[in-house]
């Protein structure tokens, strides 16, 4: 127990830095389950990366990780996860900055090389445009591949599937065919009723049968 | 020949190359036999796998981490678990963490013995990977007893792991241990000293530790490269702070430090499952291996059978799942080739929101064409090797 008291420590004035250091960059700021994030305007990340890497007492030199998160009901729909290592005082950092379809985010490929691939992969899969990065191609998915799967909206299935034809001795692309519906279960209230019809219940709320 | 003919050579190493570790295009721009640019392309064994995981409730997503990086699956596993005990607030039991440390470290050997075996064959040798399948064969026997399967496990679960293991097991495990350490000494004897393995990797894939850091890397990389970092001793998970291991720093970082830390590492992992054989068999390392919380950790069966209570539970959490509250949380743990995290967002449902993969792979291969720039062809395959690459996790 006494450990994580020290953590919390760590994190409390590892939190205190980053608010001094930053200043009123911070839109806002939480200790949650252990971890310190914060978010920041979209067009302040550059300098926000910058300070958090360049200043002595933080250090986060080294770099964990890029990646979107899809919220579709919000105006600025996606929100781009930044994390960061301080190897020198043994804490993370997340930043988060938000954006949409149409608006890039800087890229942060200047400040850390790494981060080429983690934002070609939050291109790839989300459609957040990165300005100023070297070469935004796919990465994941296959080559011409259309839409943006990790979108909340790209269906589980995807749109097409692809299979070795023998008469044109290539592989081809078609739309997938199921040969059973995809069904997506609601276990999130079983009792509650769910809004749809269960298969063998298409008479149930129907009045004009009479049993027996 | 007029200078004009001169011109850079490109060619294509892999999809379908042997020492590409799966199914790595590297685009190759050769001047001679000097690596002018390389250009991975990746994505060929891309499953969709965070996709997947916002369709499943916690439980139906935690097996998709075994195929991740398939060659230690159960560290995967392990990540995914402490991420969502965070959520919840759930505390694993004594000695549910101490198998968890135990197959931990199982992982690690089964990786790390694969990546110096065939690191080995790469640049030439043979015997080595031989030798070390025999002990990966022993080591999956471990694994099938525990969980009943030899590489896809899904042994851990939210709340500890899913069944005890028998005495039995414990004793073979123990049994193990030294004629292990026999089988290391004599791979060593093999490679340490080898004329050939020392042309091919000393001095082959230089990092200065600043780069490594900028370029994201972790695990054996940043250790080959001078830095005492790992995430057992730095950020201790699990019961990792009271066990007794070393760490090994290299000096140079290069193909052949790289080498002898995992080598290192391997004695480490054995000295850390004797202490976890250890401490399972005293009175303090007994006790359930899963949390006791119903509402999270299923019955047993035989509870099932028995209590009506414990039936309700048992059909409630196989079919709705339980629910996580709001919020996200990143956890990582060290992976035998890095820091292995996930990123779970929350939105109170069974379903995780969003489930980001972070996979130390991914960070290592995007700097191939910095490590190899300037390199000879011979090099590409060597450095790709102690990079300690597998598909499974690049691509997810």
């Amino acid at each position: 127990m006494s450990e994580s008291v020290a953590e919390n420590e760590v994190l409390g004035a590892v939190s205190t830095r980053v608010s001094a250091v930053l200043g009123d960059r911070i839109l806002d700021h939480a200790i949650a389950f252990g971890d310190l994030s914060i978010k920041v305007g979209r067009d302040d990340i550059l300098d926000v990366l910058t300070l958090l890497r360049d200043d002595p007492d933080l250090q986060f030199i080294c770099f964990i990780d890029i990646c979107g998160v899809d919220w579709p009901a919000r105006e600025n729909r996606f929100d781009v996860v930044y994390h960061l290592l301080s190897p020198r005082r043994n804490a993370r950092i997340r930043i988060k900055v938000e954006t949409d379809e149409r608006t890039p985010v800087q890229s942060a490929t200047a400040i850390y090389p790494a981060a080429d691939w983690f934002e070609r992969e939050a291109y790839d899969l989300f459609g957040i445009l990165f300005s100023g990065h070297p070469d935004l191609r796919r990465i994941l998915t296959d080559y011409g591949f259309n839409g943006y799967p990790l979108r909340k909206e790209f269906p589980l299935t995807g749109f097409v599937e692809v299979r070795y034809d023998n008469e044109r001795a290539r592989v081809v692309y078609e739309p997938v065919k199921l040969p059973q519906e995809f069904r997506n279960f609601d276990f999130l209230s079983p009792w509650e009723g769910p809004d749809y019809v269960l298969p063998g219940d298409e008479k149930a709320g129907d009045t004009t049968v009479k049993s027996g | 020949m007029a200078e004009a003919d001169v011109r850079n050579f490109n060619i294509n190493f892999g999809p379908e190359h042997p020492s590409a570790h799966g199914v790595l295009r590297l685009v190759l721009e050769l001047d001679g036999e000097i690596v002018e640019r390389v250009d991975p392309h990746i994505g060929l064994l891309h499953r969709g796998t965070e996709k997947l995981i916002e369709y499943k409730t916690y439980l139906q997503a935690m097996p998709y981490f075994d195929r991740l990086d398939y060659v230690a699956p159960m560290n995967q596993e392990h990540a995914f678990c402490l991420a969502t005990e965070r959520l919840l607030g759930l505390e694993v039991p004594r000695r549910g963490q101490l198998i968890r440390v135990l197959y931990s470290e199982i992982g690690r050997l089964l990786s790390h013995i694969m990546n110096v075996t065939t690191q080995a064959m790469d640049v030439g040798a043979m015997t080595p990977p031989l030798w070390g399948f025999e002990e990966r064969e022993k080591l999956m026997l471990f694994y099938e007893r525990a969980s009943g399967a030899r590489m896809h496990a899904a042994y851990f679960r939210p709340g500890g792991v899913h069944q005890d293991l028998p005495n039995q097991l414990i004793d073979d495990i123990e049994a193990f241990c030294d004629p292990f350490l026999k089988v290391l000494d004599d791979t060593e004897g093999l490679l340490t000293e080898n004329r050939i393995f020392k042309q091919r990797n000393v001095d082959i894939g230089v990092v200065s530790l600043e780069d490594c850091w900028r370029w994201g890397f972790s695990g054996v990389m940043v250790r080959g490269s001078g830095a005492a970092w790992d995430l057992r001793k730095s950020q201790p998970y699990e019961c990792y702070d009271e066990m007794e291991f070393d760490l090994a720093i290299g000096k140079n970082g290069d193909c052949y430090d790289r080498y002898l830390i995992r080598m290192h590492e391997m004695r480490q992992s054995v000295r850390i499952m004797r202490q976890c054989v250890d401490k399972l068999r005293s009175a303090n390392g007994a006790g359930p291996v899963s949390s006791v919380d119903g509402k999270v950790v299923p019955p047993s069966r035989g509870e099932m059978k028995r209590s009506m209570e414990s039936l309700i539970h048992h059909f409630k959490l196989y079919t709705e799942g339980f629910h996580v509250p709001a919020g996200d949380v990143y956890a990582a743990v060290e992976a035998p080739k890095g820091e292995f995290g996930v990123y779970l967002v929350s939105d109170g449902t069974n379903k995780p929101y969003r489930c980001k993969i972070r996979a130390p792979g991914y960070a290592h291969l995007q700097a191939m064409d910095f490590l190899c720039r300037g390199h000879m062809l011979a090099d590409i395959s060597a450095v790709l090797g102690s990079l300690d690459i597998v598909f499974g996790e690049v691509d997810r």
